[in-house]
């Protein structure tokens, strides 16, 4: 039988379990929340492995040390982690004005295509000088994010249409435009690929300085990285500390009273969608640059899709974008050894969803009374 | 390049987007949004392939699939109904946990053997009317009649019954429904299992009557997201779903075709001589969403119709007014 | 004559507030029983733990001698209790018959609306309700829904009908109505309880009168005959209450506000202003009065810059603002204090800091070249919280979390703190008990000292006559009275349409 949401008796005895909604919350909760909202997850994947036959203790151990356990390998999870700093960044901007960009993942394609345009198709030299060759790559990759943000947001500015769908679509669309220009324009002897970029076309990476200082032989960590904390601090000032960032938060929070108070929402939507979008392209364009080095067909393994839990699991916050992102870097760095394949897919997935069933305890406190009959 | 033979091919495709789509419009009247189908779908397909490979019985595997999926489909509901989280949130959340979970049991499956599909049936008297016999009743899976009859029965569920009514009513004004009675938090769990138990059937239906196999994720291959489409062009109305169903199933295998012939419609068929122009037409299936989304949205604003009112807000009882 | 219902010593307690103190209640059968208190006296948290909304911590209820406990309304209902809710629980755009059924067992499965619709009107006539059966509650006027919400409750066999505020939505002659309907049903047996904050209605229409205030019993089964208005307003307040308030003579300045020949339509694509004409000067109040949905919001958000014009002109200060955007009209210090005040006033979950921001922090001290400067916007709002008496914990307090009154004080500072040189109130007072009333009206006769212009849209008629300098009444879109006199009936016809319509008389 329904009862109140005010009380809800749970046990029979002197004492009852109430559950109230928190007139307001400590600062240290939603932390704390988070937390054990991830290590329950932890653990729930551990059961599941465990389940499935796998051993659950060694592969999390396997897992901390392939990813953190020597300067190596934490390289390697900073290089992991720099494409999800800006698909983290990108969604954190668009989901704080409840902009539901799914479509990450084929921004970043476009920006690594843009990014690979500037390169195959000629736009700059062959023996233009690394700067050069880089800023135009930047610029490339940053506008065919943006353009990739914009369709599906012209689309909901003016015709109202769902931008979860439209930008899930355009992930497709994206990929297989991609394909086509990777096998059918520029390919690399008929094979998946095309040919490897000029070196002004890389970005520096640690090992580059290993005359210097040996002990940067073999690290793979490139400037990408520095780029994407970067992005991440900007885009954080933006929402935190400039006007468009009130404006953003505002609209995220209360459409009808922000239109009330004078701001243009079909602008912001275009806008912001095009920013995040953007962001996401230049994690492609980072990627392409820094690890890759060509255009080829699998440039991401959904860091598109990671990016959402990520910006939800920072509380859509930028600067938390970033050691979250190395977190899960690592994890997608030694999950690539787990088998089956889809473990990491499903951590994530049990991950998020205690994330959001653990929201409940901020909205709600559970208290233990003691009932007199 | 023969039509009825696209239209007839294009039904099976069609069938699994209808049991999808039919089920997320339940669930979506009674105010959820469950953007999880692509996961429950997948979990569906991989189940009733793994049944039936090792048990034979193509039938439990169908029954199996759609537990699966409306147990996955369990957890969106409490997390929604009962704690109130965004449920776009959550049902992204489900896509990953179903096809995380479907990826990692699956795992070994695309080795584990063949299975056959379910058996087709070709009805007598029907399948002679010229045009639509073909097409519609000849040679076709079980489960492809199964959804011509859910489509009438939906359609009479929801507009011509009580529980209906109430369905409707939950999910166009929830507190007026509680105060009169009738248990919304009960309601919703309902249609939310109703949907996840008609995905399962939908992934079931990959595995049972379209292309039997385990391909990892492209068994599903985006199939659930353009389902959630297809909700928004259906105006939550079952007939336009199947319409939009079935027009989808169609233009998939319209795109295979396509590339076969030399000479399309007496001119050189540009998907022939350069196959990589193939990558263009698999954009459409997804362009052809965007499009549909468009008109759907338009028409709406335009008709007045739309979502039920309560769709995505999650109902408390007894809050205060404010 | 034995009671038909009694509550004892009814305790109900939320998260921070205690509604209901050690309650008595009782309802003789055939019987109008009034409970009056103001806003958030307890009444409706009272009467929706009789009706089964609620349960209440202590105390116990008795019906027809027995005791009862109440898991759901539906229990109530089953025993004959039933309430009308304030806001109306309709499914818009569901049929009457639909509605009335909600939640029924029967009929089994199919529908069968041509059964339940004759039904329907078989029932309306025992009570003399007229009802369409086959219309969508959307095209239906507020009387005639609060007509099916009636009608629901008799069909299941209520005894006790709960009434919680069931004028404030509608005109005088529409209230006259109703009243006639419920002595009707009073005579073929019912029991009303009406729950009201206004002194003359329940004067009116009361047998017996019960009090509350801040969740206590002041005044118990006071016979209204025997009573005088301040004798129960001091119990619903406490103290004696102003009735008039001060309003000096003052001399209306140059036009600020030029409507002319303002058409628009509402959110359904239909007419809502016709033609409207109008003009307000500065340090003058023009009051609005007109039953909801005759399109006062629609004047509102045009005036504003949230809804467009299909025709006409709308000048402010000799700017035309016609169709131009929200910026636009605040950037010639139009106010807005909206009707909305949590989805449209206010961002809920966002500070008292950034909620009252919004309307400047496009401008310095705000605005620095580096973004937004959020020391300026704090000592901002802790000045503004002082002098507006927001009660709160700190300005980073999310405005989801306090009172109605506390909320509305919080728009008020954003809107009045800029000096504006146009003010649209829209039912600025709604839902507020009586010591913020006073507040928020002597803020708005405080601006008009200081020479703002005011468009006052209220749906109480008093406010309208203590606060204005011209009366003009807004009917189906149109400006059916502009400078008429503060008289209740005068406006009230004109209100409902005037000569135009004879209100129908029910069966005897």
């Amino acid at each position: 039988m329904s009862s109140t949401t005010a009380e809800r008796r749970s046990f029979r005895w002197p004492l009852v379990l109430q559950i109230e909604p928190r007139i307001d919350s400590p600062r240290w909760l939603a932390p704390l929340v988070s937390l054990v909202a991830v290590i329950l997850a932890l653990v729930i994947g551990a059961v599941i492995l465990a389940i499935i036959g796998g051993n659950p203790f060694r592969a999390y151990a396997h897992i901390a040390g392939a990813a953190f356990g020597s300067l190596g390998v934490f390289s390697d999870t900073l290089v992991k982690a720099t494409p999800l700093i800006f698909t983290g960044t990108a969604c954190a901007v668009a989901f704080k004005m409840k902009l539901w960009n799914i479509g990450a993942e084929g921004q970043f394609f476009m920006g690594a295509l843009g990014a690979g345009v500037v390169i195959l198709a000629g736009v700059v030299s062959e023996d233009a000088s690394r700067f050069v060759t880089l800023l135009a790559m930047a610029v490339g990759g940053a506008v065919f994010g943006a353009a990739w943000g914009f369709i599906p947001g012209i689309l909901k500015a003016r015709l109202r249409v769902n931008e979860i769908i439209t930008t899930l679509m355009l992930n497709y669309i994206a990929i297989a435009l991609v394909n086509y220009f990777i096998f059918g324009v520029w390919s690399e002897g008929g094979f998946q690929m095309t040919r490897v970029f000029q070196r002004a076309a890389w970005l520096p990476r640690l090992s580059d300085l290993a005359d210097q200082f040996p002990i940067m032989r073999g690290l793979t960590t490139h400037a990408g990285f520095i780029f994407a904390v970067i992005v991440a601090i900007v885009a954080w000032y933006i929402l935190f500390r400039s006007l468009w960032g009130y404006e953003i938060r505002l609209i995220g929070d209360n459409p009808r009273a922000a239109a009330y108070a004078g701001i243009n929402i079909t602008r912001n939507t275009v806008l912001v969608l095009m920013l995040s979008g953007g962001i996401a392209g230049l994690g492609g364009m980072s990627e392409i640059a820094g690890v890759i080095h060509r255009l080829q067909g699998s440039i991401s393994p959904g860091y598109g899709f990671t990016g959402i839990i990520i910006a939800w699991l920072a509380k859509l916050n930028p600067l938390i974008v970033i050691p979250v992102s190395i977190l899960f870097g690592g994890l997608i760095l030694a999950g690539r050894e787990i088998q089956p394949a889809g473990v990491p897919r499903l951590i994530q997935g049990v991950i998020l969803f205690m994330l959001i069933a653990s929201e409940v305890f901020l909205r709600y406190r559970v208290r233990i009374v003691r009932k007199t009959a | 390049m023969d039509p009825v033979i696209i239209l007839h091919a294009g039904i099976a495709t069609g069938t699994v987007l209808l049991f999808a789509t039919i089920g997320e419009i339940f669930t979506e009247r009674s105010g959820i949004m469950n953007l999880g189908l692509e996961g429950m779908m997948l979990i569906g397909a991989m189940a009733a392939f793994s049944v039936t490979v090792a048990t034979g019985n193509g039938w439990l595997g169908i029954v199996i699939a759609m537990l699966a999926g409306g147990a996955l489909s369990m957890l969106h509901g409490v997390v929604t109904i009962h704690f109130q989280a965004d449920q776009v949130v959550s049902g992204l959340a489900l896509t990953f946990l179903g096809v995380g979970l479907a990826l990692v049991l699956g795992d070994g499956l695309s080795s584990a053997g063949t299975i056959s599909l379910l058996p087709k049936l070709t009805i007598p008297i029907l399948s002679s009317i010229p045009v639509i016999g073909p097409i519609f009743f000849t040679d076709q899976s079980v489960l492809v009649y199964v959804g011509y009859l859910l489509i009438p029965f939906s359609w009479f569920y929801i507009n011509r019954t009580r529980p209906g009514m109430h369905l409707r009513a939950v999910g166009e004004n929830p507190s007026a429904a509680d105060a009169m009675g009738v248990n919304v938090y009960r309601q919703r769990y309902a249609y939310v299992l109703v949907g996840g138990l008609l995905a399962g059937l939908s992934g079931a239906t990959i595995s049972l009557a379209v292309s039997p196999g385990w391909f990892s994720e492209l068994t599903t291959g985006g199939l659930g997201w353009i389902a959630v489409g297809l909700v928004i062009f259906s105006a939550w109305d079952p007939w336009r779903a199947a319409f939009g169903a079935y027009a989808f199933g169609a233009l998939r295998r319209t795109i295979l075709d396509i590339q076969g012939p030399q000479l399309l419609l007496g001119l050189r068929n540009p998907f022939f001589f350069n196959p990589y122009y193939g990558f263009f037409l698999q954009m459409l299936p997804f362009l052809f969403v965007i499009i549909v989304l468009i008109i759907g949205s338009r028409e709406a604003v335009r008709k007045r119709m739309g979502a039920p009112a309560a769709l995505g807000l999650p109902y408390v009882r007894g809050e205060r007014g404010l | 004559m034995d009671n038909l219902v009694e509550m004892q010593g009814i305790t109900k307690r939320f998260p921070g507030v205690i509604a209901n103190e050690d309650v008595d209640f009782e309802l003789r059968p055939g019987e109008i029983h009034a409970l009056l208190g103001e806003n958030g006296a307890g009444k409706s948290t009272l009467m929706s733990v009789l009706a089964g909304l609620y349960k209440s911590e202590e105390g116990t209820m008795l019906v027809r001698g027995n005791p009862v406990s109440f898991n759901s309304p539906r229990d109530a209902i089953d025993l004959g209790i039933g309430m009308i809710h304030q806001h109306f629980t309709l499914i818009q755009s569901q049929t009457v018959t639909e509605n009335i059924l909600l939640g029924l067992d029967e009929p089994r499965f199919l529908m069968r609306l041509s059964h339940y619709d004759k039904q329907m009107v078989h029932v309306g006539d025992q009570f003399g309700l007229q009802v369409t059966p086959d219309a969508k509650i959307w095209q239906l006027s507020v009387g005639e829904q609060q007509r099916v919400e009636i009608l629901k409750m008799l069909y299941r066999g209520v005894e006790v009908l709960i009434m919680d505020e069931p004028t404030s939505v509608l005109a005088p002659q529409e209230i006259d109505e109703l009243f006639k309907t419920l002595r009707a049903m009073v005579a073929e047996g019912k029991s009303i309880v009406f729950i009201s904050h206004k002194l003359h209605e329940v004067m009116t229409i009361a047998d017996r009168i019960t009090v509350l205030r801040q969740g206590k019993v002041t005044a118990a089964r006071l016979d209204p005959k025997q009573s005088s208005k301040a004798e129960l307003a001091n119990l619903m307040v406490g103290r004696k209450v102003l009735f008039e308030l001060e309003k000096t003579a003052k001399e209306p300045g140059d036009v600020v506000l030029d409507l002319q020949q303002v058409s628009a339509d509402n959110d359904k694509r239909l007419p809502a202003l016709h033609g409207v004409s109008l003009t307000v000067r500065s340090g003058e109040i023009v009051g609005v009065a007109g039953v909801a949905g005759n399109g006062q919001s629609e004047l509102g958000e045009i005036i504003t810059g949230l809804r467009s014009c299909t025709g006409g002109t709308i000048l402010v200060g000799g700017n035309d603002v016609t169709n131009r955007s929200a910026r636009t009209s605040i950037n010639y210090g139009v106010a807005h204090v909206p009707e909305d005040r949590n989805h449209v006033g206010t961002a809920p979950n966002l500070s008292i800091t950034d909620n009252i921001i919004m309307k400047k922090y496009r401008d310095p001290p705000l605005a620095k070249r580096t973004g937004l400067d959020r020391n300026a916007a704090q000592e901002m709002a802790k000045g503004l919280k002082e002098e507006y008496t927001i009660l709160a914990p700190s300005v980073e307090t999310p405005t989801r979390n306090l009172s109605g009154g506390n909320v509305q004080r919080v728009i008020l500072a954003r809107e009045l703190s800029s000096q504006p040189t146009l003010l649209i109130a829209m039912q600025p007072t709604r839902g507020l008990d009586v010591g913020a009333i006073e507040g928020v009206q002597r803020l708005l006769l405080e601006q008009r000292e200081a020479g703002a212009a005011i468009l006052l849209v209220s749906e109480e008629l008093e406010e309208i006559f203590s606060l204005s300098d011209r009366i003009v009444v807004i009917y189906e879109g149109e400006i059916v009275a502009d400078g008429i006199e503060a008289d209740a009936e005068k406006v009230g016809l004109l209100m409902t349409g005037g000569s135009k319509v004879h209100a129908k008389e029910p069966a005897a």
